[in-house]
C-alpha cells in the first residue's frame, strides 16, 4: 500500500515538469508583449529594451523556463510584473470560488446521476430507462453557454428566482453566496450527471449478470441490499475514474461558465491573464492545476484500493 | 416414498426466449423429495437440469416462462410473493453454485457475507451474526477461522470458496440445499471432499438436498434417490442402488458407459456418446434420444414416451427398455 502511494507520488514530478514546460513554451509562441502592454503602445523602444532586460525577458527561453522553475522549487511561484500580486496570492483569492463550483457540480451530478443509473439498470430497456437515456442525450449535447443563457432566462429573467450575475462571496452571506452559485452550480451539475449515469448504469447492468448477485438473491436478501452493497460497490470503479477526471478537469475552472455568470474563478484568472500577457500568473496558475488534477487521480487511485480489496493486494 | 413430500413437481415445464423461438429448457418435468432425503440429478450439459434448479430458486434469467407447479412444504413457488419468497431463499431453501470463483461476491468480506444471511433471516444482531459465521467457517473445515472471516474471496483457493458457501447456504438451517454442480469448477482431489462435506451435513442437519452433476459416478453411493435428464426431460428415475444395479433407458446406460474406467485394459477407447442433444428451439415428435439411440426403433421416432413405473418404483421413458437383469439374480 505504501508501496503503491510512493510509485504514484514520483508519478507526479516529469507530469508536472511536462506540463509546465509545455505552458512556457506555447505561452511564449503566442504574439504580444507584455512589455507593451504595461508602458502601452506609446513606449520607445529603449523603454521596451530596458522593460525586458529588468524583467528578464531578453534570456533565452530554456533560461526563463530554468530560473522560473528553480524559485518554484524554493516555494517562489512567481511575481505578476504588471499587478505585483504573488501568484499564489491571486490564485488563492481565486480557488474558494472555482472549488465551490466544482463541488456543487459533482455533487449534483452524483446525486442525479446515481439513484437514476441504478434505476435503469434494475430493468434495462423498459420506458423509465429509455426516457432517462433520452434525456442523458438531450443534456450532453446541449453546450454549456447555451444551458447557462437557458437558465438564466428561465430562473433569473422570467421567474426572478434567483440572480443571473452577481457573485456574493462566501464570507459576505451564506444564502447570498449559494443563490448567486445556483445557477452555474446547475448549469454544470446539468452537464455532469449524463456521464455518471451512463457510465455507472452499464457497469451495474453487467454487475446484475454476476454470479454473485443471483447468489445474494438465492440467500434472500432485500432488493435493497443487493443493489446498494452487493451491486454498486463492484461497480463503481468506473463511476470514480470519470468523477476523478471531471473533477481534474473542473480545477482549472469551468471558463465558460465562469464568464457568462460573471465568477472570480481561477479559469477567468487564467484567461484574463493570456489576454494580458501576464505569464508569470498563467505558469504559476497551470502549475498548481497540473497539481491539483494529478492529486485528484492520486485519490482515485487509492479509492480503487479502498473499493476493491483485489487490488489492495495487489492482484489486479 | 409415503411421507408428504417436502417438494413436489408437477408437469414443470421452463421455456426462455430466445431470438429463434422459445427454448424448451424443462418440460413435462415431475418429481417429489421427502423430508431429509436426497436426490441426484444427472445430465449433460444443455439437458435444463441447471434450469430445473433454477426455476426451484426462482431464478431464471428475465423473460423465461414457467408453467406447471412447484410446492415446497405446501406452499406453491410460482403464487408466492416477492416478500414471501425472500423468506424463504436462504432461510428454508438454500444453494450452492458451480463455480465458487464467481459466486462470492470479490468486494464484500466473507464473515460479513455469510453474517448477512443470518442478520437479515435470523434477526441476529451484527456481532451475534459475526460470530455464527466464524462458526460455520469451522464446521465447514477452514481452518483460522477468525483470520478467514476478515478475508476476501481472492485470498482463498477454489475449495475453500466453495466451503464459505457451503457455510453460506447452511448459515440459516435450511430444510432443502439445492447444489448445481458444486464441484465441477474444481481439482479433482478436492472435488470428494466437498461432496463428502455437503453428505455429512446434510446428514447432521437432517436436511433434504438435491444434488445436480453431469457426473454419474458423482450420485453413486452419495444420494439416496436418482434422477437422469435429458433433453429437458426426466428418463429414468429410480433409488440410486436399483439405478445402478440395473439401468432401464438406454440414454442412462450410454451415459454410464461414458464413465472412464480404471479397471479398463491400458489404450481402450473412452466411450462417447455419438451424436449431440436435438436442438431446444425445434421440438421432434419422437424420443429426444432416439437420433442418438442404438435400439431406436420406429415408433421411437414418432411418439415420446412417457415417464412409467414398474413394480418397484423404477421410472424410466422408453418403450424398448433395456432388459431388468437384476430382478433375476434376487
Amino acid at each position: 500500500m505504501l508501496g503503491l502511494i510512493g510509485r504514484r507520488l514520483a508519478y507526479l514530478v516529469p507530469v508536472i515538469l511536462a506540463v509546465t514546460a509545455l505552458t512556457f513554451l506555447i505561452a511564449n509562441l503566442l504574439p504580444g508583449d507584455l512589455a507593451i502592454v504595461m508602458l502601452g503602445d506609446q513606449a520607445t523602444p529603449e523603454n521596451v529594451a530596458a522593460l525586458h532586460k529588468q524583467l528578464g525577458l531578453d534570456l533565452p527561453l530554456w533560461q526563463q523556463y530554468l530560473h522560473w522553475l528553480w524559485g518554484v522549487l524554493h516555494g517562489d511561484f512567481g511575481t505578476s510584473h504588471r499587478t505585483g500580486q504573488t501568484v499564489l496570492n491571486a490564485i488563492a483569492g481565486r480557488l474558494p470560488v472555482t472549488l465551490e463550483l466544482l463541488i456543487m457540480a459533482e455533487l449534483g451530478g452524483i446525486l442525479i446521476g446515481v439513484p437514476l443509473a441504478i434505476l435503469c439498470a434494475v430493468r434495462p430497456g423498459s420506458a423509465f430507462d429509455r426516457t432517462v437515456a433520452g434525456i442523458a442525450f438531450g443534456s450532453l449535447s446541449v453546450p454549456p453557454f447555451m444551458l447557462a443563457i437557458l437558465l438564466i432566462f428561465v430562473f433569473a429573467l422570467r421567474l426572478h428566482l434567483l440572480p443571473a450575475t452577481a457573485y456574493v462571496p462566501l464570507s459576505d452571506s451564506l444564502l447570498g453566496n449559494l443563490r448567486s452559485m445556483a445557477l452555474p452550480g446547475a448549469t454544470l451539475a446539468l452537464l455532469e450527471w449524463p456521464t455518471i449515469m451512463r457510465v455507472l448504469r452499464s457497469d451495474m447492468i453487467s454487475t446484475l449478470q454476476e454470479d454473485y448477485i443471483a447468489m445474494a438473491r438465492a440467500k434472500g436478501l432485500s432488493p435493497r441490499r443487493i443493489l446498494l452493497v452487493h451491486a454498486l460497490k463492484p461497480s463503481s470503479l468506473t463511476l470514480v475514474t470519470v468523477i476523478g477526471l471531471n473533477i481534474g478537469r473542473l480545477i482549472g475552472g469551468a471558463v465558460i461558465t465562469e464568464s457568462i455568470f460573471a465568477l472570480p474563478g481561477v479559469g477567468r484568472l487564467l484567461l484574463e491573464s493570456i489576454y494580458l500577457r501576464d505569464f508569470i500568473i498563467l505558469q504559476g496558475g497551470v502549475l498548481l492545476v497540473a497539481i491539483g488534477f494529478v492529486l485528484v487521480n492520486f485519490l482515485v487511485d487509492m479509492l480503487y484500493a479502498v473499493l476493491d480489496p483485489r487490488i489492495r493486494h495487489g492482484r489486479a | 416414498m409415503s411421507e408428504t413430500p417436502l417438494l413436489e413437481i408437477e408437469d414443470l415445464a421452463v421455456a426462455l426466449p430466445t431470438e429463434r423461438g422459445p427454448l424448451r429448457a424443462v418440460s413435462g418435468v415431475s418429481l417429489s423429495l421427502a423430508p431429509s432425503r436426497s436426490l441426484g440429478i444427472v445430465g449433460e450439459s444443455g439437458s435444463g437440469k441447471t434450469m430445473l434448479a433454477r426455476a426451484i430458486l426462482r431464478l431464471l434469467p428475465p423473460g423465461a416462462r414457467l408453467a406447471g407447479a412447484i410446492r415446497f412444504d405446501g406452499r406453491d413457488l410460482l403464487r408466492l410473493s416477492r416478500r414471501d419468497l425472500r423468506r424463504l431463499r436462504g432461510r428454508e431453501l438454500a444453494a450452492v453454485f458451480q463455480d465458487p470463483m464467481t459466486s462470492l461476491n470479490p468486494v464484500l468480506s466473507i464473515g460479513s457475507q455469510i453474517a448477512e444471511a443470518l442478520t437479515e433471516h435470523m434477526g441476529l444482531a451484527a456481532r451475534a451474526a459475526m460470530a455464527r459465521a466464524v462458526a460455520l467457517l469451522a464446521e465447514v473445515g477452514i481452518p483460522e477461522p477468525e483470520r478467514r472471516a476478515h478475508q476476501f474471496p481472492h485470498q482463498l483457493s477454489g475449495g475453500m470458496r466453495q466451503r464459505v458457501a457451503i457455510a453460506i447456504a447452511l448459515s440459516c438451517e435450511p430444510r432443502l440445499l439445492i447444489a448445481d454442480e458444486p464441484t465441477t469448477a474444481l481439482d479433482v482431489t478436492v472435488q470428494a471432499q466437498i461432496l463428502d462435506l455437503l453428505a455429512r451435513e446434510r446428514q447432521k442437519r437432517h436436511m433434504a438436498m438435491i444434488l445436480i452433476t453431469h457426473d454419474l459416478g458423482v450420485v453413486a453411493g452419495r444420494t439416496d434417490d436418482v434422477a437422469v435428464m435429458y433433453a429437458g426431460r426426466i428418463v429414468e428415475r429410480a433409488s440410486t442402488r436399483a439405478l445402478f444395479r440395473q439401468m432401464r433407458s438406454p440414454y442412462a446406460e450410454a451415459l454410464m458407459a461414458a464413465i472412464p474406467r480404471l479397471d479398463a485394459p491400458p489404450h481402450t477407447r473412452l466411450s462417447a456418446i455419438a451424436g449431440s442433444p436435438p436442438d431446444p428451439t425445434r421440438p421432434t415428435p419422437g424420443c429426444p434420444f432416439s437420433p442418438r439411440c442404438r435400439y431406436a426403433r420406429e415408433r421411437c421416432r414418432s411418439e415420446a414416451p412417457p415417464l412409467s413405473a414398474d413394480s418397484r418404483d423404477h421410472h424410466y421413458a422408453c418403450w424398448f427398455p433395456l432388459p431388468d437383469r437384476s430382478r433375476a439374480e434376487v
